[in-house]
């Protein structure tokens, strides 16, 4: 008896407080975004910025390199050191020879959305474990450690 | 036997479930239908409106999203807070500085937010304390307490702190009349009629940096001032204050001070306040008093004493007080968003007065005095009024509009939210609140334009709201959805501290002026580190100032050795990072403080006086990256007297072959 009243009952709390709203639960009718990247569509000399293409002189330009040192100072110095030997970052000796101008800018000022999808960059994440900071590096300011990064690697 | 009983029984709990199962009664069952939609903000998406919710008795301010009731933040205020370093770290101990000393706590009743022509413009709120009489302004921008005011001749700051339309000032009264600062205090007690006096305080707001500065003070007889609204619109020049203890007791005013029947409202001009202020009526009085303010750029709290305030003697220069009746002690004092009518409420009353601005002006022309009181001319309690709301509930508090010609007033005594149009003085709806509601709040509710979507009842009793916590709990509030004829409760959430007056903003107004970062460039702190390269240890004399860096996820320089017994150790900490939300946190091995939490871009220091020769780990406190556990140091503490040399360093381990690399700092 005991045990044919337990649902009984318990259909009786629901009839009685039937019409409570069952659809709270629906979606608000986003459709998911495909986690999937279209590698084909990955430029991976380019990576992925607002640089399309970055001029870089013959020469060095020695006062943008100056300029460059000093955000070096304060912004990356705590992570990358300037032979090739790694510290938080990878070194940055031979960095000019090993990624293009344009990527070399994108990645300064689009930090995130690199290092979510450039290939090399997940590479390396998984060797230093600690994602690159956004640092807030203004266009020119990518410009001037562009060109302290060339200055380092030897361009005169 | 046993299961006919059984059965009988479950037949009766099945009827009773059955009959009165979904029938609002009690406490859990007054929501209906779509309310949890109405609540519901999904995951990743944003609430409508910020509500900036007074912390009472925790002296700080919370921040909550409406209508999700989520919590955002606490903003330290007037006390310290060690989760934050607020009043620890050597920087922002200047904010709580008094004109008698350091303060670590107080009690903030009220927040008001900045307003241009009326409404409100998402630039600042601002706080009173209610305990050392204080004003706080913070900044919407990073969500700190930028400038704290100490008011002198001032005890109880309660009426406070309510703005003028265009944030032209900020008021502050007192609710604890007491012998003004340049008077001698050592009196009797039982002199409360002669000696004890009320002040209010206009404090002016510098309109781009918010800077505030005492304008001029009012002296008024020893009354308790209560709850204050600025006119706007055709009322704008005018400030109304409630004001209680017409009877001036000073012992037992639970029953000394509800001995007449009506109580006062005073109405300000203060425009003829100014205007005496030019002609030079006011008389200089020498008094002392804090103000501390915030330096963006050098991260660090600036505190000076200010030793003068000008005091206009409102019972002796005419036209610029006007008392008018109003009914057993009142307690909020509103002005609806025309500016026309003056809301009383008596909190012992059963009626709410409301008082007509113009009637009030056509009666002051007219003299339509009752006589005076203490100087001040009162006003004929009929000349004023626009009429009563009778019986529209037990113990009104407070009231808040909706910019449609309604009016809310919570009732406190018999806990419910009553609804009532202002021009007919009829209640046209009621919902109760759990339990005891204190203040309430629709956004821009006491401005000229509110955006009347919700209400939010703060309550000061809990019981049984939620899941009990011992004798103590967090007090309750609830949000009303009221954009229809009639109020829904849609949702509960449970508060910090004892809120008592909050205001809530749209969204949009505020976060798009919200700051990510402090820019190290702009960092003008005198013991910043701007890079790796500037972090250093210097000894002068027995102060060891270290200047450190903080980026993901080392300390530079990360061991210290020359400490001695006796130093007095700073440790200036530059966060070198410039990204949101990636602050790091500083904590020493048996600091007598608290944590450091520094942001992006900024310096903070803690001092530490070791006590015994050891090792010291330093740690970064706040989770900053897959290797913040690694993220440490140490700090030898040597004997007084030792020859152990200062020296500091990164990276140099004793059987690293890279000890001595050159790109280290020394």
């Amino acid at each position: 008896m005991k045990k044919i009243l337990v649902p009984v009952l318990l259909a009786g709390i629901f009839w009685a407080c039937g019409g409570n709203d069952s659809s709270q639960n629906e979606a608000s009718g986003e459709k998911p975004q495909s986690m999937v990247e279209d590698k084909e569509a990955y430029d991976a000399k380019r990576g992925v910025g607002k640089f399309t293409t970055v001029d870089v002189g013959a020469t060095l330009d020695k006062a943008m390199a100056a300029n460059g040192q000093k955000s070096f100072d304060i912004k990356c110095a705590s992570c990358h050191k300037l032979t090739d030997e790694r510290l938080v970052g990878p070194g940055w000796a031979k960095v000019t020879e090993r990624r293009t101008p344009v990527w070399l800018m994108n990645f300064m000022t689009n930090v995130d959305e690199m290092i979510d999808k450039d290939p090399e960059v997940q590479a390396m994440l998984e060797i230093c474990l600690v994602r690159m900071p956004n640092q807030n590096i203004a266009d020119d300011e990518a410009r001037n450690l562009l060109e302290f990064m060339r200055e380092n690697d030897g361009v005169k | 036997m046993k299961n006919s009983f059984l059965y009988l029984s479950c037949i009766l709990v099945f009827g009773v479930l059955a009959t009165t199962g979904c029938k609002p009664k009690g406490t859990g069952s007054a929501v209906a239908g779509d309310a949890a939609q109405k609540a519901f903000v999904p995951p990743g998406k944003y609430d409508e409106y910020y509500n900036f919710v007074s912390g009472g008795f925790s002296g700080q301010l919370s921040v909550y999203g409406l209508p999700s009731g989520r919590l955002f933040r606490v903003i330290p205020v007037f006390s310290v807070d060690p989760e934050k370093g607020w009043g620890y770290s050597e920087e922002s101990k200047p904010m709580l500085m008094t004109s008698g000393g350091f303060e670590p706590w107080d009690d903030l009743h009220h927040t008001e937010l900045s307003q241009t022509n009326g409404e409100i413009d998402g630039r600042w709120v601002f706080g009173n304390a209610n305990n050392t009489p204080r004003v706080a302004r913070i900044d919407l921008k990073t969500f700190r307490t930028a400038e704290i005011i100490e008011l002198p001749n001032s005890a109880g700051n309660h009426s406070s702190p309510f703005i003028t339309e265009n944030t032209e000032y900020v008021v502050a009264g007192t609710r604890f009349s007491v012998p003004p600062d340049f008077a001698n205090g050592d009196v009797p007690i039982s002199s409360y009629k002669e000696n004890f006096k009320g002040t209010i305080s206009f404090i002016s707001v510098e309109k781009e940096t918010g800077h505030m500065n005492i304008a001029f003070q009012l002296l008024l007889p020893g009354v308790n001032f209560d709850l204050s609204h600025a006119g706007k619109g055709k009322s704008h020049g005018w400030f109304f204050f409630s004001c209680y203890n017409s009877e001036q007791a000073n012992s037992l005013l639970e029953v000394n001070a509800s001995q007449r029947d009506k109580d006062f409202i005073l109405a300000v001009n203060w425009k003829k306040a100014e205007e005496y202020l030019k002609a030079g009526k006011g008389e200089k009085k020498s008094v002392k008093y804090a103000r501390n303010r915030w330096d963006e750029k050098a991260h660090t709290g600036v505190h000076e004493i200010l030793n003068e305030v000008t005091v206009l003697d409102a019972t002796v220069l005419q036209d610029i007080c006007y008392l008018i009746p109003c009914p057993k002690s009142p307690h909020g004092c509103d002005v609806d968003p025309t500016g026309e009518y003056i809301v009383g409420s008596g909190k012992l009353a059963a009626l709410i007065p409301v008082f007509s601005f113009t009637k009030l002006q056509k009666a002051i022309a007219a003299k339509d005095f009752d006589g005076a009181y203490e100087g001040i001319p009162v006003v004929k309690y009929e000349s004023a009024l626009h009429g009563e709301v009778k019986k529209p509930g037990l113990g009104p508090l407070h009231t808040e509009f909706d910019g449609k010609g309604n009016a809310y007033t919570s009732f406190f005594v018999s806990s419910e939210i009553v609804k009532w149009n202002i021009e007919k003085l009829e209640v046209v709806d009621r919902a109760p609140t759990y339990y005891s509601i204190g203040h309430l709040c629709i956004p821009g509710g006491d401005s000229k334009k509110p955006s009347a979507k919700y209400v939010i009842g703060y309550n000061k009793i809990t019981k049984d709201r939620y899941l009990p916590t011992g004798p103590e709990l967090a007090q309750s509030a609830q949000i009303y959805d009221i954009s229809g004829d009639k109020m829904q409760l849609i949702n509960d959430f449970p508060t910090i501290g004892e809120p008592h007056y909050a205001q809530a903003a749209p969204a949009e107004l505020i976060m798009k002026n919200s700051l990510k970062i402090y820019k190290i460039e702009e960092n003008t702190h005198p013991y910043v580190s701007k890079g790796e390269k500037e972090s250093k240890v210097v000894r002068e004399g027995n102060k060891v100032h270290v200047y450190m860096t903080a980026v993901r996820s080392h300390f530079a320089p990360d061991n210290i050795e020359g400490v001695k017994l006796g130093d007095e150790v700073y440790f200036h900490l530059t966060n070198l990072e410039q990204d949101w939300d990636v602050p790091h946190g500083f904590a020493v091995k048996g600091g007598n403080t608290a944590e450091l939490l520094i942001m992006p871009g900024e310096t903070q220091t803690l001092k530490w006086v070791p006590k015994k020769v050891g090792i010291y780990p330093i740690y970064c406190t706040d989770f900053c990256s897959a290797l913040h556990q690694e993220m440490q140091g140490y700090v030898r503490v040597s004997p007084a007297g030792s020859n152990v040399p200062l020296t500091f360093s990164l990276g140099k381990n004793s059987d690293d072959p890279k000890a001595n690399s050159p790109e280290t700092p020394k």
